[in-house]
């Protein structure tokens, strides 16, 4: 298997709060790998280091085997932030343009890619419309839908399903899933939501800037002895404390 | 081409947003306007009640513009029933001016014209100390100007002022808002998770607002001149370069403003700090008289130089190699902030 991502002895504190402590953790590519924690865990300014835009105080990150930060690297990196970051005055496929000539696409490649990517989220019928006028879910799936513009090998998504409807987070999941088997990328989903974690690969229990446990849910469930994911990332973190 | 997008972007946003257009290109136009009226309103002559004063420098003072009200007896209760600007009476072979003196600058004309008039009829007293009916000997003094002409107003003086500072204010509180509302929704560090260079983004923002900046200097200057007749000696061209090179001063110092505001109201509140202190050196008011202290805090603001280029070409009629210092001072302030700035968005990526 090739390592799509490695992180190495990583810190960061802002000011005197040590947000990550000595983070190890290597990622495959064609998996789905799952950052599980509570907020303030520390999740994000992990997958902001990846995408490059925080530097770590102290290891390095690699992605591709590059040393991040790498401005060519972004090329190959789809982020989704936390918030959805749209241009509310401009329509669905406005958006989806602006982004797309962000990144080295040739005019046909990104006719492709829009009308792909807004097929792939449902939103062919809605790119017209300006996003002011669009519900909160269009506007996360508009924001799924810029993170995959470019037609990236990584794809980071920062608690992609926060405030979606069940029926959504299904289809989302089901995408996530698609792009894994048929596409072959490697998808970094950070979520508090445990049945998510369940559909992951590979799962990272994150408190605290420390990665608590790791492995694939099932291993997890069998290393703790119970049946689910929250139980073991409460007896995980009683075993540390 | 990610500039280039940037800046499609910037643009379509603008246009999408008319009350911000509207507020670029009609609020400096409508405020000019005023002021203009404001400035330029007719002189009312001042009234001046007299009692006992000969009929001879009665005539000089009504040649005079004054508005003459003959009193038998007069105090200054009457002044303020009567509604006088001043009250002129002979009290024991001497003249006595009283002065209502609500509003010091109406006295003060009041006061010139009378002392003016008193000494042209001493004169003529000289000149012909027997002729029954005094002809008045009317000495036309030939004034001349450096600048301008005897029919300049203050508005004349302050307009290129008033352009430079308009130009600065608006694009300066609009780009400002602008990259705040991009940092505020966070596409600011979406576009930093793209491959796009911190360059090109302060690139695209001044180059994407400063064609709102262009379109909106060459509406107000050819609005001031041509609607507003403001004196205009020196080059049109001269008046638009300079402006533009101060508009690219408020767009890189409202961008790089911005980045210490967590809020539109916090924008709001850089106004009273970096822009109005502007205003009070930019030559609305005579700085000669301050101490030097005080000079020099005017010569690390954008307005002092651009306000000092503008009355040059405007008004006085110089040329580009006149005003290069003051060109010189702009590029270097706008230069220094968009360093500033691209180094500010290191913030958001390292990068």
């Amino acid at each position: 298997m090739n390592v799509s991502i490695a992180i190495n002895q990583v810190s960061k504190s802002f000011g005197k709060k040590v947000v990550l402590n000595q983070i190890d953790f290597t990622i495959e590519e064609g998996k789905i790998y799952g950052f599980i924690g509570p907020s303030g865990a520390g999740k994000t300014t992990l997958v902001k280091m990846i995408v490059g835009m925080n530097t770590p105080d102290t290891g390095t990150i690699h992605v591709l085997n590059e040393k991040m930060p790498n401005l060519g690297l972004l090329q190959e990196i789809g982020y989704m932030a936390q918030s959805d970051a749209l241009y509310t005055e401009l329509t669905g496929k406005e958006n989806l343009k602006f982004f797309a000539s962000l990144y080295k696409l040739n005019k046909t490649e990104m006719k492709e890619r829009i009308t792909y990517t807004a097929n792939l989220v449902n939103l062919t019928n809605e790119l017209n419309k300006r996003v002011s006028a669009y519900s909160g879910g269009m506007k996360r799936r508009l924001s799924l839908a810029i993170a995959l513009i470019q037609n990236p090998k990584i794809l980071i998504l920062d608690e992609p399903t926060v405030g979606i409807d069940p029926e959504l987070r299904l289809s989302i999941w089901k995408e996530l899933l698609r792009l894994k088997n048929e596409e072959g990328k490697t998808i970094i989903v950070t979520t508090h939501v445990m049945d998510e974690a369940e559909r992951c690969d590979f799962v990272a229990m994150v408190r605290d800037g420390v990665i608590l446990t790791r492995g694939t849910p099932k291993e997890l469930k069998a290393q703790y002895q119970v049946d689910n994911l929250e139980e073991v990332f409460l007896k995980a973190g009683r075993k540390d404390s | 081409m990610r500039t280039v997008a940037l800046i499609k972007r910037i643009c379509q946003e603008m246009l999408r947003d008319k009350r911000t257009l509207a507020l670029l290109f009609i609020a400096p136009l409508i405020i000019l306007t005023l002021m203009y009226f404001l400035f330029n309103g007719n002189t009312v002559d001042p009234k001046l009640g007299v009692v006992n004063v000969e009929n001879n420098l009665e005539k000089i003072l009504v040649e005079a513009n004054i508005d003459l009200k003959h009193y038998e007896q007069a105090d200054k209760e009457t002044i303020v029933e009567k509604d006088l600007d001043g009250l002129l009476e002979v009290k024991d072979e001497k003249l006595v001016l009283t002065l209502e003196n609500s509003d010091p600058s109406i006295a003060k004309v009041l006061q010139m014209k009378v002392n003016q008039s008193v000494s042209l009829q001493a004169q003529s007293k000289i000149l012909n100390p027997n002729a029954a009916p005094v002809v008045i000997q009317k000495k036309e003094i030939d004034t001349q100007y450096v600048y301008g002409n005897s029919e300049t107003a203050f508005f004349d003086v302050l307009s290129p002022v008033l352009v430079g500072f308009f130009v600065f204010f608006f694009v300066f509180l609009i780009s400002g808002i602008g990259l705040l509302k991009e940092r505020t929704t966070g596409t600011l560090e979406r576009l930093m998770s793209t491959p796009i260079r911190r360059g090109e983004i302060v690139t695209a923002y001044l180059v994407g607002f400063g064609i709102f900046a262009v379109i909106q200097t060459v509406i107000i200057v050819i609005y001031s001149i041509n609607v507003l007749d403001m004196v205009m000696v020196g080059s049109v061209w001269n008046v638009i370069l300079i402006n533009l090179l101060l508009a690219l001063v408020a767009l890189s110092l409202g961008t790089l403003l911005s980045t210490f505001a967590a809020s539109e109201f916090q924008m709001v509140q850089f106004i009273p700090i970096a822009v109005i202190p502007q205003v009070f050196f930019a030559g609305i008011f005579p700085l000669e008289g301050l101490a030097s202290w005080l000079q020099s805090i005017g010569k690390i603001m954008p307005i002092y130089y651009a306000a000092d280029a503008l009355k040059g070409v405007m008004y006085k009629g110089l040329g580009l190699k006149d005003i290069s210092g003051d060109l010189f001072a702009l590029v270097v302030f706008a230069t220094v902030f968009i360093i500033l700035n691209i180094l500010a968005l290191k913030k958001y990526r390292k990068l």
